[in-house]
């Protein structure tokens, strides 16, 4: 009995010394030399693997910042999950000076509620954007806007964005957007777009996609863009924000300071400000219309 | 006899071939005619008219614009009013020419008497020719311009010529109602077919459902070298050229490979009657056979009309009640898409229309997966559409392309026999869609 006992551990132990010093040779061999600084990086960054920088994950971020501090110039990269905050942070822990970016959110540009575009038919098939876009136009007939599934919803890791119940339409969450941008990827439609949160959280965009002649587009969605080029006359000389292309406004938020006159001037309601608007006349219209 | 038929799969839906007693009418020449630039698979064809110019029936109204792509004529006489893009069947948008009718006025190379004519003097590559510029295009469904499958590449030949008589579509009733009435025509234009792939033999499958369209080719085909009727068992997909070689000849076309690579050309016996009407009469392809069927359509019936007459018109025709159906397909009710919005027009491929109640086209909720592999069996290209339902979903692209999603034929038999509802096909055509896409672009790298 002994003797089994004896045998077992003799046996073992030559395995493990043997193993062990193959171990080690090839440890020292095969020995990649890592940057400690990376591991650093990557315990500032955020930790949610979202993306949004353009990189596989939080990781692949700090290796390509302690690679581009080598050269000095982080400039262009930037965490949108963390934000300026957690770039600052990153700076200094690199020694190196970050221009804080302006914070960004998706917007969806689309403004088909159920009551501006009713349903005219039933979709019964998967509930997945991608797929009903290759089979469908949607079930209000107009073929660039929302069909309103929910995509851009499973996308997001952040719970930033969900679809309201009454209009039918996805809502983004100011506080929890991080403008990473798996929205924008996942919509089949390209409706969201990520721009500039502006200054004071004002801003005006353009809520519709459509590119038909305004008769046609007027047919599915009261709240279409007709191209009417009003908004593009009524912004200021020194501005000249808007452009209209096929039949549709894009508001560049470059140039935009958020007059709010585009706003005033749309006949159909498609261009909408994220603040209340003072118009001479009547107040502006339903709250509830507004989720930029 | 034991009836053939192809041996993987398929499924037998309920025939509902309504209107298969309705002889076929003459629709009306409706006052304007909107004639879209793509009905075809490929590039669509370049316009060669402008707005204000007159045209007359049969005019070139675009060429082919591409190796795969064919000419679109004028279906009418009258005046060119716009030239813009139009919403098909499938809510996309494609460049059409709209015209204002005025009259009735037929280009005068066009012979218009019923006189049927059997002789064929011309050669191989003049009938070509005169497919591909008289724009006859496959009218089983997928609209494949039909020169292009003449024209072999210079290491490939073939030895037999197949037709497709089947109709294996429920409902759909245009190919029997022309198998009927035109069935010299048919004959003619399948010998003429002949001499364009070089081949000796030409098989007609037609399935067993219609005994007196089997009966009647028999009959004429006796006059006619080569022509042989090959009554089929009844089972979809059996309309699918993969699958109809497989039941006529008993080959098999590997993966990724066309019929030309088993030795054979598959055309559509509508096809047949286009190239007999363009080689013989000098007639380009402006109309064809149109069943309207389904329940909420009063007389089911079948119609040649013009290409770009407005689809509603047909239906409002026919009695149907567009406002109170549950569905309405263009095409058949396995292949063909639910419709949007009936405001489009006929094409060179618009086999179909059918109104559904809401009772018969609901989906049932999906439930989960049980497991039961009924979708396996019935896959007539021995895919795996469970498998390939995860993968799409979960956009898992490159495991699709492994399990070979590009050869599904989108039959529909899996959804169709799916005891969960699962949305199957979708999904498999999303996938595919997106692994054609991801191949395509692959190969513009290299």
């Amino acid at each position: 009995m002994s003797a089994v006992v004896l045998y077992s551990i003799i046996t073992l132990g030559a395995i493990s010394a043997i193993s062990a010093v193959v171990l080690f040779i090839v440890a020292r061999k095969f020995k990649v030399y890592e940057d400690p600084r990376i591991d650093e990086v990557a315990e500032i960054l955020p930790g949610a693997n979202c993306g949004g920088c353009g990189y596989p994950g939080c990781r692949g971020l700090a290796e390509a910042l302690v690679k581009a501090s080598e050269n000095g110039d982080i400039s262009g990269l930037f965490c949108p999950a963390g934000g300026n905050d957690t770039m600052a942070n990153v700076g200094k822990y690199l020694g190196l000076e970050v221009a804080a970016s302006d914070p960004k959110i998706a917007v969806v540009r689309c403004g088909g509620t159920k009551s501006k575009a009713p349903q005219k038919v039933a979709f019964d098939g998967p509930s997945k954007c991608a797929v009903a876009n290759t089979i469908t136009s949607g079930e209000n007939g107009c073929p660039f806007g929302c069909l309103g599934l929910g995509d851009c919803v499973a996308a997001c890791d952040f719970g930033a964005i969900y679809i309201d119940k009454e209009t039918g339409l996805p809502v983004v969450d100011e506080e929890k957007c991080v403008s990473c941008g798996a929205c924008v990827k996942a919509c089949p439609r390209g409706i969201i777009e990520i721009r500039p949160k502006g200054r004071k959280d004002r801003r005006v965009s353009v809520f519709c996609m459509n590119r038909e002649k305004g008769a046609v587009a007027m047919k599915n969605c009261k709240a279409a863009c007709i191209g009417c080029g009003k908004c593009a006359s009524a912004c200021p000389e020194k501005v000249q924000a808007i452009t209209v292309t096929n039949f549709l406004a894009y508001i560049d938020p470059k140039k935009c300071i958020a007059c709010g006159k585009c706003v005033q001037e749309c006949p159909t309601g498609a261009i909408k400000a994220s603040f209340e608007i003072i118009k001479k006349e009547a107040p502006k219209s339903a709250p509830a219309e507004t989720n930029v | 006899m034991k009836l053939r038929r192809f041996s993987k799969g398929g499924v037998h839906p309920p025939e509902n071939k309504l209107s298969a007693t309705s002889s076929v009418k003459v629709f009306p020449v409706p006052e304007k005619v909107t004639i879209q630039l793509a009905q075809h698979i490929g590039a669509p064809a370049k316009p060669v008219v402008a707005k204000g110019d007159k045209v007359k029936v049969g005019t070139l109204l675009g060429e082919p614009a591409g190796f795969i792509s064919a000419a679109v004529h004028s279906s009418v006489s009258g005046t060119v009013t716009a030239i813009e893009e139009t919403a098909n069947h499938m809510g996309k948008k494609v460049p059409s020419i709209t015209i204002k009718v005025e009259g009735d006025e037929w280009e005068e190379s066009i012979d218009r008497s019923d006189d049927i004519k059997k002789d064929c003097e011309l050669c191989a590559s003049e009938i070509v020719d005169i497919m591909k510029n008289l724009g006859i295009v496959g009218m089983g469904g997928a609209t494949f311009p039909a020169h292009v499958k003449y024209m072999f590449p210079p290491d490939k030949k073939a030895d037999a010529l197949i037709i497709n008589g089947v109709e294996c579509e429920p409902y759909l009733t245009s190919d029997h109602r022309l198998m009927l009435e035109k069935p010299i025509q048919i004959l003619v234009g399948v010998s003429i077919m002949m001499k364009a792939a070089k081949v000796e033999r030409a098989f007609v499958g037609i399935e067993a459902n219609k005994p007196d369209a089997i009966e009647l080719l028999e009959k004429e085909s006796k006059s006619f070298t080569g022509i042989e009727i090959v009554p089929l068992k009844v089972q979809y997909p059996q309309g699918a050229e993969k699958q109809l070689i497989k039941a006529i000849l008993d080959r098999e076309v590997p993966s990724g490979k066309l019929p030309l690579d088993v030795g054979c050309v598959v055309n559509n016996v509508a096809t047949a009657f286009a190239v007999y009407e363009a080689v013989q009469k000098r007639k380009p392809l402006f109309e064809r056979i149109i069943t309207v069927t389904g329940s909420k359509v009063k007389t089911p019936c079948n119609y040649i009309a013009r290409v770009g007459t407005p689809v509603a018109d047909i239906i409002k025709a026919a009695e149907g009640d567009i406002e109170t159906s549950g569905k309405i397909i263009a095409g058949g009710p396995m292949m063909g898409h639910a419709v949007s919005n009936t405001g489009f027009f006929m094409t060179k491929g618009s086999s179909g229309v059918i109104l559904m109640s809401e009772d018969e086209a609901k989906r049932s909720e999906p439930q989960n997966c049980i497991r039961c592999a009924k979708c396996v069996s019935v896959c007539p290209m021995g895919l795996q559409p469970y498998l390939l339902e995860k993968l799409s979903e979960k956009d898992r692209f490159e495991d699709a392309e492994k399990e070979f999603v590009t050869d599904c034929i989108e039959c529909g038999s899996c959804s169709f026999t799916c005891p969960s509802a699962r949305p199957l096909l979708d999904y498999i055509r999303y996938g595919k869609a997106n692994v054609m896409r991801i191949m395509r672009e692959r190969r513009a790298k290299q």
